[in-house]
């Protein structure tokens, strides 16, 4: 069933019972546009303790090879764990409005 | 558990789930899994980690996810784990697998202590994870008996003549060890190797597990998001919810380095404001003293240290 | 047709002696009278390995469906048993199961719902969830009992919907009656082996079952579930068909006794039936066009074709074993007055109340139902229910 489909499926094709088959499909479902900051990464400050990562409640850190990448903005909320609870002394993460993020002055 | 493998690993939680920004559960379901593993059946109680994760046709359940109703999830993970057991004596299934009920305080201490204390009482190789926000959050922040006392809540709030919820929380964790099962330990969000550890260890033994996590709510205890994991470690720091675990009966308690007082942890919340008006210093004493008390009762229970040898 | 086995046995040993050849993967269970025998016998068959079903005694029977949702989502054949507050107690799991498609059996031994607490027959708990989203078939007498576990249990995994089985406690749980009993492979065979496509347990084919459903979905999937049991009517006849081969006896969606030339009839359900049958060869002795027509399957109620056996008939009196306390009519008569209506039928009808917690009915209260319908016939008014066998 493709639920990107902008016209919901009717009872009659959509699969039986209150089910949904294959996990994870929340992803499809981005809820970046919560946010009214962002957290950007300041690589050159960070230990990739991944101390974010095991925080998220989005999983929206994303780590490839044992390093601390960036930020999944389709599905973070802003919600500042991430900056709050890098150990690093003044921050591997900060928080930006999102509007100026968009606006592309950060 | 080594963070280092667990983000090679494919999110077992994953994003796109609808709970508030900085939720505590959502941090207790993505850290108990990642412990856990792939091979898992999660079944989870009406609340808030279940509405929020599964709301068809989007899920964010990357394991096998049941929920039946509020009540029972102690009840219905022993149905998933009894036909596991029917199945592997009958040869028809050959894999190990990890059975976890989550559910929140509402749905454990409350309306589904019946359904738990039997699971329990009865032996089922299951893990039950509490994540316990002191309140029925999902329905609108409503008194539960996991809601500590003068907590402001919709149904016990602090108002002109009366100042929040009156009577002590229920302790369930007590009641868990009085169980007799061979795994009992309280964990906060804020300590994640605490809280994996415990996991990790529940899961290596066999028989019925419960694991009780304080998981602070900014929307129902009123704070900003960004210091959720900081007020979980709060609790713990303040004696407010010890970290200790219970195995077969043996009590092993995590000392803070500072045992802070508990103002350092009240002021942090919304939910207790109405506390830091003059006339109710009295229940900030009571507060203080029943934080107190009890810490000097679960030391009790700890086991003599042997003496350092001179 | 096979070999059967005569032996005595009352409602409760008999579905007990079916849910042993059926063996299912798990049985999870809470005791209430009448029912408690049925699990009682059953984990005497478990402690003496007879059965692989993993017996889970559970502490209510709110947690008896809510394991039997659990094992069943997870890819068992799940059965349990249990009676009026039980089945109240586990109404709400009830109807998650028939939501969730699962094909549970429950062997719904037929009491009366308290207040007043009464341990004795009537159909009110079963009539509490009529509208589940359950298969509801009444048993007349032991042999029916068996017959109908076996068969429930093809109905269940085919239509996906879930089946209770019901038996009138003590008349029936606990009278002791002569039946014929399939071998066990023969039993094993005809119910067949259970293959889900989709369970928890496949970690190929991973599911989230029990999502919320917001305005979007809910009413799509209430359609599915109602279409099903719809669709279930043609399932539990090719079930039975199937077990006509293999018994040699034949079941349908209801029972036509002395129907052929009858001209007043009594609609009855379950026991009754059977004292009825009694009545009407009486009767029929001394000419009297008598007749009874016993529905089998409630839900789905086979409405058409129930109203279709009625054309000829000059009066009906419809017996319910519990009151829907609408002020008019217990919930039987509801049903064949809009089958009636629906088919454009105006028969005089009389509704009986009867034997609520298991107030006897004698055999010449049912005789004075069919003088009452012949009465009715000639032109006598009578109130559209009459209340029989209380004390005024």
């Amino acid at each position: 069933m493709d639920i990107k489909k902008k016209e919901k499926p009717g009872w009659k094709t959509l699969p039986e019972f209150d089910v949904i088959v294959g996990g994870g499909t929340a992803k499809e479902f981005k809820t970046g546009d919560w946010r009214s900051e962002r957290p950007i990464h300041i690589p050159e400050k960070c230990i990739n303790c991944l101390t974010c990562f095991m925080y998220c409640p989005d999983s929206a850190v994303i780590v490839k090879d044992g390093k601390m990448m960036g930020f999944d903005y389709d599905y973070c909320k802003g919600c500042g764990i991430c900056m709050h609870e890098c150990p690093v002394k003044g921050k591997a993460i900060k928080m930006v409005s999102e509007k100026d993020a968009k606006k592309g002055c950060i | 558990m080594n963070v280092k493998e667990v983000v090679k690993q494919k999110e077992l939680f994953t994003g796109g789930h609808r709970a508030c920004a900085g939720c505590g559960a959502a941090i207790v379901a993505r850290q108990v899994l990642m412990a856990a593993g792939p091979n898992t059946v999660v079944v989870s109680a009406t609340g808030c980690l279940e509405v929020v994760s599964t709301i068809f046709p989007y899920t964010a359940w990357n394991v096998p996810f049941l929920h039946s109703a509020f009540e029972n999830s102690g009840a219905t993970i022993c149905g998933v784990e009894a036909l596991y057991k029917s199945w592997m004596r009958q040869g028809k299934y050959n894999k190990k697998v990890n059975f976890i009920a989550f559910g929140g305080d509402g749905g454990t201490y409350d309306i589904g202590l019946q359904s738990l204390s039997g699971a329990m009482e009865r032996g089922h190789n299951i893990l039950y994870v509490c994540y316990n926000n002191e309140a029925y959050m999902n329905t609108g922040v409503q008194r539960s008996g996991a809601t500590p006392m003068g907590a402001d809540t919709t149904t016990a709030p602090a108002g002109k003549v009366r100042q929040g919820k009156e009577q002590f929380r229920k302790d369930l964790t007590e009641i868990m060890v009085a169980h007799k099962i061979p795994y009992v330990a309280q964990a906060v969000v804020g300590n994640w190797r605490d809280l994996t550890s415990k996991v990790e260890k529940a899961l290596a033994i066999e028989g019925p597990k419960f694991i009780n996590v304080l998981q602070p709510c900014r929307l129902g205890w009123s704070y900003k998001p960004e210091t959720t994991c900081e007020i979980g470690r709060l609790a713990a720091e303040t004696c407010v919810w010890p970290l200790y675990e219970v195995t077969n009966g043996v009590y092993k308690i995590s000392k803070p380095r500072e045992k802070k007082p508990v103002l350092e942890w009240l002021q942090q919340q919304g939910r207790f404001r109405h506390l830091s008006k003059p006339e109710n210093k009295p229940i900030l004493d009571a507060i203080q003293a029943n934080i107190d008390s009890n810490w000097q009762t679960l030391l009790a229970k700890e086991p003599p240290q042997a003496p350092k040898q001179p | 047709m096979a070999k059967q086995d005569i032996v005595a046995r009352t409602g409760n040993e008999a579905m007990a002696e079916a849910m042993r050849q059926i063996n299912p993967d798990v049985v999870a269970a809470y005791p209430i009278t009448p029912a408690t025998e049925v699990v009682q016998i059953f984990a005497s068959y478990v402690a003496d390995g007879l059965v692989d079903t993993e017996f889970v005694p559970v502490e209510s029977e709110h947690s008896a469906m809510s394991a039997c949702i659990g094992s069943s989502a997870a890819g068992g054949r799940v059965m349990t048993g249990t009676s009026s507050q039980g089945l109240a107690l586990m109404a709400e799991m009830v109807y998650i199961a028939a939501g969730l498609r699962l094909p549970i059996i429950l062997a719904d031994v037929n009491r009366a719902l308290s207040s007043p607490i009464n341990i004795h027959c009537d159909h009110s708990d079963t009539m509490m969830v009529r509208d589940s989203g359950w298969v509801q078939i009444f048993s007349e007498n032991a042999q029916e009992a068996y017959d109908n576990m076996l068969q429930a249990v093809r109905i269940a995994e085919t239509a996906r919907i879930p089946v209770m089985v019901t038996t009138d406690g003590f008349i029936i749980s606990h009278g002791m009656e002569r039946i014929e009993i399939l071998d066990d492979a023969t039993a094993k065979a005809f119910v067949g082996v259970y293959k889900p496509k989709d369970y928890l347990l496949n970690f190929d084919r991973v599911l989230t079952l029990g999502a919320i459903d917001l305005q979007d979905y809910y009413f799509e999937h209430r359609m599915q579930l109602a279409e099903a049991m719809k669709n279930s009517k043609s399932v539990i006849m090719d079930v039975a068909k199937d077990y006509s081969k293999t018994a040699g006896r034949n079941y349908g969606l209801f029972e036509l006794y002395k129907m052929e030339d009858a001209k007043f009839a009594i609609i009855a359900m379950g026991s009754t039936a059977g004292t009825t049958k009694f009545v009407i060869d009486g009767l029929r002795a001394k000419g009297l066009k008598v007749g009874l027509l016993k529905p089998r399957v409630f839900r789905p109620f086979p409405k058409d074709e129930i109203a279709a056996a009625l054309k000829g008939l000059d009066a009906v009196a419809v017996m319910d074993r519990s009151d829907a306390v609408n002020g008019h009519e217990g919930p039987l008569a509801v049903e064949i007055k809009a089958a009636l209506y629906d088919n454009g039928l105006n028969k005089p009808l009389i509704n009986y109340i009867y034997g609520l917690g298991g107030r006897e009915i004698k055999t010449e209260e049912i005789e004075s139902i069919y003088s009452d319908l012949s009465e009715i016939a000639k032109g006598k008014k009578m109130d559209r229910v009459t209340y029989l066998g209380v004390r005024e």
